[in-house]
């Protein structure tokens, strides 16, 4: 959508930037309380562990780190006993097989039955968050009111719609800031060794959510890119030095290519995985100043910190001194798993005061979301934001009115990418080296490095035990 | 009998759920899947305590995974008690725990040991052109997985557009020949058309299995009538307007601040089949009507090919 604004040339109302950030903002919420609990806090907490809790050391437990507004013994023993009975009918579903018992797994039974509690009520919890994206985009998942020239939600710049997104951001964000961040950092707390294991080199932010049609200038997540872990380095990024690569991707060869001058050429047969050389998967291979950047919660929060945004530096210097960990921490699984929350905090934080901008619109007599445009005979354009897992750019190229060439780069590209043509290797697998593994046929360390990511994508990754050199594939889910 | 009830009011206590609540959720979903209201203590049993869960094996294929997380928004009855009370998901890539062997061990012990008595939930288009070969999990292709698995159902529900019509990878020019999960194993799947579908209308179709022992009505797709019943068009809220010749012609305009008919503006209400009107989204929050933009057609099959562009009105 944005591409395509910016190839019409179409300048978007205030309230529909604002709406839009608050959509996005909403996102991020989401997006990482979903993220944290339900697709990676099973790495860190061992559920069966949970069963052997006692309740009230764990109501203590609770009252000690966090503000949750549940708890108390009765609580953590009904929590208790809805696991035992969900284990004792021998059906144990999604939580069948997994590596219970690992020996990396280092929560006391106490502070894994919170954690359990919390993963059962951020599943409620995310629900009702989802209905912020309802109330001013129709429907989650898939919002249906973003239009190219605004959004389509006039009839819901409403009191009452506004009072009810503001409620449920209240109600999200207090589990942000009382349920969330403590437990991250009290999980932190177990796992400081985490903070030298899985670190990449090189972070792109586009940045996102702006605050004036100033961009990137007013971003209210700033764009900028960090080569080398040089945090004071950090510089402006350009779309312009971005190219995609293709030779270890299932499509046709060719030099690298700016995503305008980008092609998608799939190959025409069985694309078969050939160990030991040949192409391997269906992702190119982004680069920056042919470069691999990480994206995400990480790159964005480094960008932020180096930048000195004062929100984002005062929660990642707070979080480092409760975890009591240097700077150098946040090139990690920890960090990154750190940055994540961190962000949602932030960002959430800030939506109110979007909220209250477009009640000052709307008292103001300003209720418009859409500004028209034409389409353009021929025209290029280029739309670069952050989501969630990270950095977006799509670019357009229209020609006789119609849609000439589309490419997209999405986070989980710039992440999980192959090798290029010169052999260097993506952040993923960057970040897989020297990972210590206790037992390489249950890979659990695998999984947190490669989860804390946030893939958007079952993959498959290959781990090689130097002892007996035995190749283990592993199907990461 | 009076015993049984008490104890079913203590288990749902033990659960978090106020008497109040279930009830509330029960007649919600009975009147959505049109049953009479006397079904309602019927709902409730189900619900309850069954002594073993119904096994559901959820399969991946070709899809964004939009459908799974609409139904990780289901409030009636909320997620976690459809994962831990109701179904037993012994197959699921996204919310399970175990991964890599452990996983592929989950699915192949679920299938052998539930034989014949699963419920076989597909998300995702199947890929048919090079031996399948643009589509592959652990190896194998979504063909060959799919044709392993979905016989041995007791019933196959294939959720959202894509396992429904093939979606948007199947959208021309279709480069790995995607198709639908019926046409990948000629086996009738139950279709819960969407993009994503409303995940009430995917429970309600589970809760008339478990409720009845069957599957709903169907209409000629395969689409439970209860929700894909009617068009959107005949339950409108701005059927008036269209009626009355009220036509949005612009985003931005009076008309659109009025909430006039969307028809000019590319809906595709009159020939889409599905109760959005009526359930709406997240909890009964809105729909893309509602939302000022019309609706695209998405439970309607090829709508990626058939409704584009969907600002050109029908």
């Amino acid at each position: 959508m944005r591409s395509v604004e910016d190839a019409v040339g179409v300048q978007i109302p205030d309230n529909a930037r604002i709406i839009r950030n608050l959509l996005h903002g909403a996102q991020y919420q989401h997006d990482h309380i979903v993220h944290f609990y339900h697709l990676h806090a099973l790495d860190w907490v061992d559920v069966v562990s949970a069963l052997k809790a006692d309740p009230k050391q764990t109501a203590t437990l609770s009252e000690n780190v966090s503000n949750a507004p549940w708890g108390g013994a009765t609580y953590y023993k009904n929590v208790q006993a809805r696991l035992q009975t969900f284990v004792d009918s021998g059906q144990l579903g999604p939580l069948n097989n997994a590596y219970w018992g690992h020996s990396a797994y280092k929560l006391p039974p106490e502070a894994n039955l919170m954690a359990t509690a919390h993963y059962i009520e951020a599943l409620r919890l995310q629900a009702k968050a989802a209905r912020m994206h309802a109330i001013f985009g129709a429907k989650n998942p898939h919002l249906q009111s973003l239009v190219v020239g605004g959004v389509t939600s006039v009839k819901d710049l409403t009191p009452d719609r506004i009072a009810e997104f503001l409620y449920i951001w209240k109600e999200t964000q207090d589990f942000v800031k009382n349920v969330y961040i403590p437990d991250l950092l009290a999980v932190a707390s177990f796992y400081k060794d985490w903070g030298a294991i899985g670190g990449t080199t090189n972070f792109l932010a586009w940045g996102d959510l702006p605050t004036t049609n100033q961009e990137p200038e007013s971003l209210f997540m700033p764009r900028g890119v960090i080569l080398k872990r040089d945090l004071a380095g950090v510089k402006m990024a350009q779309q312009e030095s971005v190219t995609e690569h293709v030779t270890n991707a299932w499509y046709e060869d060719g030099a690298p290519k700016h995503p305008y001058k980008g092609e998608t050429k799939p190959l025409q047969e069985d694309p078969e995985y050939r160990p030991g050389g040949g192409k391997y998967t269906w992702f190119k291979a982004p680069r920056y100043e042919g470069e691999p950047c990480e994206v995400g919660p990480l790159a964005r929060v480094l960008v932020a910190y180096a930048k000195g945004h004062p929100d984002v530096k005062a929660a990642v210097e707070s979080t480092l001194s409760n975890l009591g960990v240097p700077v150098q921490a946040l090139f990690s699984t920890l960090g990154r798993t750190a940055a994540r929350g961190l962000d949602a905090l932030v960002i959430g934080n800030a939506m109110e005061g979007w909220v209250m901008e477009l009640v000052d619109n709307i008292k103001n007599g300003n209720t418009a979301t859409y500004a028209s445009w034409e389409m353009p005979d021929s025209a290029q354009g280029v739309g670069l934001n952050d989501v969630a897992r990270g950095s977006l750019g799509h670019w357009i190229n229209i020609e006789g009115g119609k849609i000439a060439n589309y490419q997209y780069v999405v986070p989980s590209t710039w992440n999980l990418g192959p090798r290029d043509e010169k052999g260097n290797l993506g952040p993923v697998e960057e970040a897989l080296i020297g990972t210590p593994i206790a037992d390489p046929k249950r890979p659990l360390e695998v999984l947190r490095t490669v989860h804390s990511f946030d893939p958007c994508i079952a993959c498959g990754v290959h781990v090689i035990d130097p002892d007996s050199n035995e190749v283990y594939k592993v199907k990461v889910l | 009998m009076e015993k049984e009830q008490k104890q079913f009011a203590e288990r749902l206590e033990q659960k978090g759920v106020s008497r109040r609540d279930f009830m509330k959720f029960c007649t919600f979903l009975t009147a959505t899947m049109g049953l009479s209201s006397s079904f309602v203590p019927k709902v409730a049993e189900v619900f309850a305590a069954p002594k073993q869960r119904p096994p559901v094996i959820w399969l991946h294929f070709a899809e964004c995974t939009g459908c799974s997380e609409a139904v990780l928004r289901s409030m009636y009855p909320w997620i976690d008690q459809l994962v831990l009370e109701v179904l037993d998901i012994a197959y699921h890539e996204t919310i399970m725990a175990a991964s890599g062997y452990q996983a592929e061990e989950n699915l192949h012990m679920a299938m052998k040991k539930y034989e014949g008595k699963f419920i076989c939930v597909c998300e995702g288009a199947v890929a048919t052109k090079f031996n399948g070969g643009y589509g592959k999990i652990a190896g194998r292709t979504f063909q060959e997985i799919a044709k392993e698995v979905v016989p041995k159902a007791a019933a196959t529900i294939a959720i959202g557009q894509c396992a429904c019509f093939g979606g948007i990878q199947a959208a021309k020019p279709n480069p790995g020949g995607y198709v639908s999960v019926e046409e990948a194993t000629g086996v009738k799947t139950i279709k819960i058309a969407g993009c994503p579908p409303n995940p009430i209308n995917f429970v309600g179709t589970v809760v008339n299995y478990l409720l009845l022992g069957k599957l709903p009505a169907l209409d000629h797709l395969g689409r439970p009538l209860f929700a894909y019943g009617k068009t959107i068009h005949d339950q409108c809220p701005r059927r008036a307007h269209f009626e009355n010749d009220e036509m949005v012609e612009e985003f931005g305009s009076e008309e659109a601040a009025k909430g006039w008919c969307l028809y000019m503006m590319g809906c595709k209400g009159p020939e889409t089949y599905n109760n959005c009107p009526i359930v709406k989204f997240n909890d009964g929050t809105s729909w893309p009507v509602e939302a000022g933009h019309g609706c695209i057609g998405c439970s309607e099959p090829n709508f990626w090919d058939k409704y584009t562009p969907f600002y050109e009105m029908l």
